[in-house]
């Protein structure tokens, strides 16, 4: 920690200086287009965003959810700045349907790009309005007033808080309604130099609870007259119930319901474990057609680029001057089927009372889901409310949507009793959508000066977002199973080429996707959609070709990049790894280099990575990873630290040890001993370097790291063995076999 | 009819004594400490303590520790006055999600009460079992660190004792 603080003062130091010389955009250009800022249109008043108490606190609106990222800490934060309030006199209410805007999703690092944004001006605008208020009350211009700690003072000494303004005025005895008013997006918020609770590592206001076993999750939830339940899915895709036994299942201790609806099976108990026991029973009695049949594990790759697929071309450019070939280059890399593998379970209480359903759930989209599931209910949108309460901690489109319609199927059979339902973790592994396995092939030419003359990547991938209620379909996974059911919904397109297109100058350039329709296994977004294993791809070959080349990694990048903010990140990872250029490999340790700005226009992360590989049994340990990130404005330091740490540890396990399992009918990775993932012993110790750029916008940064770290991981493996493995995960036996 | 101790408290509850341990701390007890992460013993979110030992509660049934001394994160301290523990845990800000935590601070508490001084490999292997997903790591193990030698600082008199909250061995 106080390496890491050191390391950021003197970052603030040098970053001064490169601000003056880079900074292209000024502060305050926020908005996309004619627009209003970020999100601001999701909620047409100021009231919409925040409501100031009697006690001169303030309740801040945010359409954008908790998922373990920090995000409402963020968010409190800005709103604190902007009016002029310690941080803790902010209350944040956070998704709920009808109460706070509707921002759509919590997705693809955006929460502080569009919701910060948002809130930032909302809030700005506020004080302003309060402002107004105080100088019409006081009878002095506003500019001869100032505000602090939730107070409006008068240069004559006199002083007015925002909650007498909030009361309202006392001559016309009304409460006041200075929010109700249109956000305009008009009131500039506080210019960089001024600012000093953004930008500061203020401590999560969550940690405290959660630390001492406070009730913080929706697993935690407990409401008068509760009762749980759990569902039984087909043992595999595609199977149809053909027989159950639900009499058996009824007569169990404590069960209070048997629900069959289609191939949708469920069962309420009112003690968990009789719930748990009931499953069991219930799965046992269920009598199932066969599954639809899976492709072949060892052959998913030709499989994805067989079948038919749409395909486009994402990027497309040539320069006639362009230098003669003198060496191409070509590799295929791939990636397999992950799992979000949430250390908790998905879970969603659902109540079902005269007519209308209240769902509490880890959705990172109170809206949509609202809608998708009044749809599969035949309910009125009006009379379904879904209310966000945390889950285990969220890395995408996970089973929390699911489990809430699963929640209300169940509540729908016990009318006015509180059904909680938590997926088993065989539900979770075997039925959450997972990120799509892809094929990534590349091709390049290198000219006679080592440059990169040409480059085409084409990738192979099933859809990475099917989210319900995207395209106006429903999408939630029992709806599938159900007698009128809504089917599975084959997205059209999403983020299979998300970082396909190198940020690098290259004169002539080919990026194609084929998007494969048919889906065996469900996939969906999972952190980066189709981003880690493109970047994996492309920055493996860039050093592919940096050595081909006879170039450093480090500079073949350096001199392949125009875009000084990214050339800033690269220069900073080399210097605070002491990255040498010519280094060699003794055979067992290496050290690799990766790069990306994510999606190529929000936060840039430069990753160093130094391994160890046991040259007999395959085994890599990776040592030590030094980040260097660049989120423009930083709000919370620590936050986003945690972000890209978190990031790079998790892409670690990806890239060394994970891939969904199945066989020709199911899913058989269905506990952590079949989907291990990176433990304690083998966790890398990690150093995250932080470049603010405090005039710059918000930069999405959640997502920045994964791609980055796994093409350093990889490339490291590389450096240290001589030999490349392009397939991932870097399975022990596959690094036996490049060593020879 | 089982007669469990936790917390330093006695709770006669009408339970199958098979049922495991787990349900029991959460719904029986309203404790939401131990968290069910896999209900297999495979993930350590529900550890939790039995007689000083960690313990994995979702494949504990109740019956095998009536009478024996429970501890589970709620019985360290509050969040007014947290456990020494708890306190590294909050200013190392070790949590992304969180979920994960409690169990990571009772199996740490049972380290940490057998080696004062552990090592950070030693603190690598006794958490080997507790897993996370969120990438927290780094910050746990400073955090497990630091309540080490605000311990070790507290024995040797070097420093004001802050275990509040603690419940008496």
């Amino acid at each position: 920690m106080s390496g890491r603080e050191m390391t950021r003062r003197q970052f603030g130091r040098s970053v001064a200086g490169l601000v003056v010389t880079f900074s292209l955009a000024p502060d305050l250009i926020d908005a996309a287009g004619d627009g209003l800022p970020g999100n601001l249109d999701a909620a047409p008043q100021l009231a919409g965003w925040l409501r100031i108490e009697v006690d001169g606190r303030v309740t801040v609106f945010t359409g954008k959810v908790e998922l373990g990222q920090g995000i409402l800490t963020a968010l409190a934060q800005i709103a604190a700045e902007e009016l002029d309030l310690p941080l803790r006199d902010i209350r944040i209410i956070s998704g709920r349907t009808g109460v706070t805007p509707d921002e759509g999703y919590t997705t693809g690092s955006r929460s502080l790009e569009d919701g910060g944004t948002a809130l930032r001006y909302a809030c700005a605008e506020a004080r302003a309005v309060l402002l107004d208020e105080a100088a019409a009350r006081l009878d002095v211009p506003v500019a001869q007033l100032r505000t602090g700690n939730g107070t409006i003072f008068t240069v004559d000494g006199r002083k007015l808080t925002y909650a007498e303004i909030a009361a309202g005025d006392p001559a016309n005895q009304s409460p006041t309604r200075a929010l109700n008013r249109p956000a305009t997006g008009r009131v500039a918020p506080k210019p960089a130099a001024t600012r000093t609770i953004v930008g500061t590592s203020a401590p999560r206001l969550d940690i405290p609870n959660k630390m001492t076993g406070g009730p913080a999750f929706v697993q935690d939830l407990r409401l008068p007259g509760m009762v749980f339940g759990r569902v039984v899915r087909p043992p595999g895709p595609g199977a149809g119930l053909e027989n159950v036994d639900i009499d058996r299942v009824r007569a169990l201790p404590g069960v209070l319901a048997v629900v069959r609806d289609g191939d949708f099976l469920g069962v309420v108990a009112e003690r968990e474990e009789q719930a748990i026991k009931a499953r069991d029973v219930l799965a046992g009695v269920a009598g199932w057609s066969a599954s639809a049949p899976l492709p072949e594990a060892g052959r998913i790759y030709e499989w994805l680029r067989t079948r038919p697929a749409d395909r486009a071309v994402v990027a497309e450019k040539s320069d006639p001057a362009a230098a003669p070939v003198v060496k191409r280059l070509e590799a295929t890399f791939t990636k397999p089927y992950l799992a979000h593998a949430s250390l908790g379970p998905s879970c969603a209480v659902a109540e079902m009372r005269t007519g209308r359903l209240h769902v509490r759930s880890h959705t990172q989209g109170v809206y949509p889901l609202r809608n998708s599931l009044a749809e599969v209910l035949r309910l009125d949108p009006e009379a379904v409310v879904v209310e966000h309460v945390e889950g285990a901690g969220c890395y995408g489109h996970n089973g929390a949507d699911d489990a809430a319609l699963d929640a209300a199927l169940l509540a729908r059979a016990l009318p006015g009793r509180p059904v909680k339902v938590q997926w088993m973790r065989d539900d979770e592994c075997a039925w959450e959508p997972f990120g799509s396995a892809m094929v990534m092939q590349l091709s390049a030419g290198l000219g006679a000066d080592g440059a990169i003359v040409d480059w085409r990547h084409e990738v192979w991938s099933n859809a990475h977002s099917s989210r319900p209620g995207r395209s106006g379909r429903v999408n939630l996974l029992a709806a599938w199973h159900l007698a009128e059911p809504a089917p599975p919904y084959l997205a059209r397109s999403g983020g299979e080429d998300r970082n396909a297109v190198p940020l690098y100058e290259i004169p002539n350039l080919t990026v194609v996707r084929h998007l494969v329709r048919e889906m065996p296994l469900r996939t969906s977004a999972l952190r980066t959609l189709g981003a880690y294993a493109n970047v994996f791809a492309l920055e493996s070959f860039m050093d592919e070709l940096a050595l081909a080349a006879g170039a450093d990694p480090v500079d073949f990048r350096l001199r392949h990049l125009r875009d000084p903010r990214g050339r800033a990140v690269i220069e900073t990872a080399a210097t605070e790894s002491g990255w040498r250029p010519g280094l060699k490999s003794d055979g067992t340790r290496g050290r690799g280099f990766g790069f990306a700005r994510y999606k190529n226009l929000a936060c840039y992360v430069a990753c160093v990575a130094e391994v160890e590989v046991d040259r007999s049994t395959g085994r890599v340990r990776v040592r030590r990873v030094v980040a260097v990130a660049e989120a423009g404005q930083t709000v919370n330091p620590n936050g986003l630290a945690m972000q890209i740490e978190g990031g790079i540890v998790q892409a670690a396990s990806w890239t060394l040890k994970e891939a969904v399992a199945f066989d020709r009918s199911r899913v058989t990775s269905r506990d952590w001993a079949s989907y291990p993932i990176l433990a304690f012993p083998d966790v890398p110790k990690v150093e995250v370097h932080l470049l603010n750029r405090p005039e710059e916008k918000f930069l999405g940064s959640g997502e920045a790291s994964s791609g980055p770290a796994a093409a350093a991981i990889a490339n490291a493996v590389g450096h240290a063995l001589g030999r490349r493995c392009r397939d991932l995960p870097l399975l022990p036996e596959r690094l036996r076999q490049a060593a020879g | 009819m089982i007669a469990l101790e936790v917390n330093g408290g006695r709770h006669d509850l009408e339970v199958d004594p098979e049922t495991p341990l787990l349900y029991v701390l959460r719904n029986d007890l309203g404790l939401n400490g131990a968290k069910f992460g896999c209900g297999l013993g495979e993930c350590g979110a529900c550890t939790v303590l039995v007689d000083g030992e960690p313990v994995l509660s979702c494949v504990t049934p109740a019956g095998l520790v009536a009478g024996r001394r429970i501890v589970t994160l709620e019985g360290l301290g509050t969040a007014e006055k947290p456990h020494p523990l708890q306190l590294a845990f909050i200013e190392e800000q070790a949590a992304q999600c969180g979920y994960c935590a409690g169990g990571m601070i009772m199996r740490s508490k049972a380290l940490l009460d057998q080696t004062p001084a552990p090592g950070e490999q030693e603190i690598r292997e006794a958490l080997a079992g507790n897993l996370c997903r969120c990438g927290t790591h780094g910050a746990i193990l400073r955090a497990v660190s630091r309540a080490a030698a605000v311990g070790r600082a507290v024995a040797e008199g070097r420093m004001a004792g802050v275990a509040a909250g603690e419940v008496k061995p």
